[in-house]
């Protein structure tokens, strides 16, 4: 493997302060100073949030009869969105877990971001479950809670692990992305000019104070959290794939999908990073922190997990006609020429066809290109979540109880809406946090000029 | 701001780089230091050894988390499934294991990064707003960016003031401070 020494994990030449300097300027920025560029796209973003509150007060208003959901489809964006946006959530556990245990230290640039990206991903997740429920103020009824009627939840079944799952989920991510936070906090406590910022910083970085003895205890529990986090990230998708695989309507009731599903999730995942990386990067003039190093690995990852995702496509078809089960075959053939023929086609082609580009190195190092493959898998992970939840459920068995699927504008708002607050949060995160992080990247200049020390003047110099 | 012996916390001692950093804190170990500590900007390799700290306990703490959330989680769903509502539907077991696996996992994940977390809490004795480190205004600019720092606290059995200051000049600082208290 030619890990492409030419463009390196950290630009030359950086020193411990030019890399501080660089990346908390970005939230120190003075109000006035912010660009217009960050105003506009905030705005934006904004403008979508709000379109998801309005969608959402008018759905707790007149319930989920304003979605497009019928008898056969009771499922419809809510859950897509629902499998969409958690898997988008697995590629920041994975770039920021997987691969510390890996020790690939191209990581330590993008883990901070990808982590808060997963954090704002199950977020919107989360929402979906509860606004799908027709009665959305009884949701506390999933949790075992001692009660005057003297249930408990159905502890058999995957909707019940759901709910656990995704709750260890956001909490396990939670901590290990402000843990991960806390001495960059500290920096930006001891960076920070005005009174009140530095106050908000101090308070959120606990005392920090950099001591070997702290450092020695945080590294092993950071280490252990990685490793606990792996698994996890598994176990959630695989969860969210056994609420399909449980049921025996056809084309969910499949041995592949746990497989099929985390593959799903990292693709679309890494897909969601590049997506948003890519305009970041230049936008904040880190070029020089996120190399084509780290897209160009980025990339090979998105490639090869969507190899195991084409597996898993090629797997339901294999099964489908070699299988004895005429209703799977049935759903089989309308994938191919029924109703949503188009969209089954549209995700082969954004998921399976557009990615074997990546082959080409100089197509996972050019920024826009990648851009442009990365939403079109977003595009088709989305797709075949529909696929998966809407066209299963729309022929079952019976052919007098077929019912197509239409959105209304009110399933187009939400999830709209939510794609709004997502990137509301993103620009937040970068707007008031450290979006790189800064000790770990002093750990690379440190790591680096130990290695290139003898050959090059020590990067560690001390400016006063 | 009185100049009192009795309110002196440590000295501070700043060196250029992690590796000068190591160096002094095992000499200062050698020499029969033992209430000191290092502040670098990013965990330096080594330096725990240094040092001479024992290996972290809190993997204890991930690991005990981690027992009682499996066992928990696992109970919970027994005493629900199998004590407290049990229903016979066609003879199935009450105690179907392994569809209490999910759960039982989770929450062992849940309760084992809890309890690491909760340690360090403990350990580290967060939050805390105050320590007299920050009252070195050396400190305060470089601690968290690019300064590598030894502190010998004046509660040390071995500490002189003018001993000790002289010990770490020797040692190669750039920048001696007193922190006071």
């Amino acid at each position: 493997m030619t890990t492409s020494e030419d463009t390196p994990v950290l630009q030359p030449g950086h020193t411990y302060n030019s890399i501080t300097e660089q990346i908390s300027n970005i939230p120190l920025t003075r109000v006035r100073k912010i660009s217009r560029g960050w105003w506009v796209g905030a705005f934006l973003a904004f403008l979508g949030t709000m379109l998801l509150f309005y969608a959402i007060t008018y759905l707790f208003i007149q319930g989920v009869g304003i979605w497009g959901i019928n008898v056969p489809v009771g499922w419809g964006f809510a859950i897509v969105n629902f499998v969409w946006w958690i898997g988008i959530g697995h590629a920041g556990t994975l770039i920021s877990a997987i691969l510390l245990l890996f020790r690939q230290e191209w990581r330590t640039s993008i883990n901070r971001f990808a982590e808060a990206m997963t954090l704002f991903a199950v977020a919107n997740a989360s929402l979906f479950p509860i606004l799908h429920l027709g009665r959305p103020w009884l949701f506390y009824y999933l949790i075992p809670y001692p009660n005057t009627l003297g249930l408990w939840p159905q502890f058999r079944s995957p909707l019940a692990w759901d709910l656990f799952a995704i709750l260890t989920y956001l909490t396990v991510s939670l901590l290990f992305w402000f843990m991960g936070l806390v001495p960059d906090l500290a920096t930006m406590r001891d960076r920070a000019t005005n009174k009140w910022i530095r106050l908000i910083y101090g308070i959120l970085a606990l005392g920090w104070r950099n001591s070997a003895r702290h450092w020695h205890h945080y590294q092993s529990v950071y280490l252990l959290m990685a490793a606990l986090a792996t698994p996890l990230v598994v176990s959630v998708h695989s969860i969210v794939s056994v609420d399909f695989a449980y049921g025996v309507i056809p084309g969910w009731h499949s041995t592949i999908f746990p497989l099929y599903f985390v593959a799903g999730a990292v693709f679309s995942g890494f897909a969601m990073v590049l997506t948003l990386m890519i305009p970041l990067r230049k936008a904040l003039h880190m070029e020089d922190f996120i190399t084509a190093r780290h897209l160009d690995n980025m990339a090979k990852i998105m490639l090869s997990v969507g190899l195991v995702v084409a597996y898993g496509y090629m797997m339901e078809n294999f099964w489908g006609w070699f299988g004895d089960n005429p209703y799977e075959r049935a759903i089989t053939i309308d994938r191919y020429v029924g109703a949503y023929a188009p969209l089954y086609w549209g995700l082969l082609f954004c998921n399976v066809i557009a990615p074997q580009i990546l082959w080409f190195k100089k197509v996972r190092t050019n920024g826009p290109i990648l851009f442009v493959i990365a939403l079109l898998v977003n595009i088709g992970m989305w797709l075949e979540r529909f696929i998966i939840v809407v066209q299963s459920l729309s022929k079952d068995f019976l052919p007098s109880s077929w019912h197509l699927f239409t959105p209304t504008i009110w399933d187009i708002a939400t999830f709209a809406g939510t794609i709004g607050l997502f990137l509301m949060l993103v620009f937040l995160f970068v707007r008031v946090l450290p979006a790189i992080s800064i000790f770990e990247l002093r750990e690379l200049v440190h790591h680096k000029s130990a290695e290139s020390a003898g050959t090059e003047t020590a990067k560690n110099t001390v400016a006063d | 701001m009185e100049k009192d012996s009795t309110e002196i916390f440590g000295i501070l001692a700043r060196f250029p780089d992690p590796e000068t950093l190591i160096v002094a804190s095992r000499r200062a170990t050698e020499a029969g230091y033992c209430n000191l500590d290092a502040y670098t900007p990013f965990p330096v390799a080594g330096l725990a050894d240094a040092m001479r700290l024992k290996p972290s306990k809190l993997p204890l703490a991930v690991l005990a988390g981690g027992i009682i959330g499996g066992a928990l989680g696992y109970f919970m769903q027994y005493y629900a499934a199998a004590i407290d509502m049990p229903l016979n539907i066609g003879g199935r077991p009450l105690n179907s294991w392994p569809a209490f696996i999910p759960i039982a996992f989770e929450v062992t994940i849940l309760l084992a990064a809890l309890g690491g977390i909760l340690g360090l809490f403990v350990v580290t004795r967060f939050p805390q707003p105050y320590h007299p480190v920050f009252n070195v205004k050396d400190f305060q600019k470089h601690g968290s960016q690019d300064g590598f720092y030894l502190g010998i606290e004046a509660s040390d059995p071995k500490f002189d003031l003018t001993q000790t200051r002289k010990f770490l000049e020797n040692l190669g600082a750039i920048l001696v401070s007193e922190i006071e208290a």
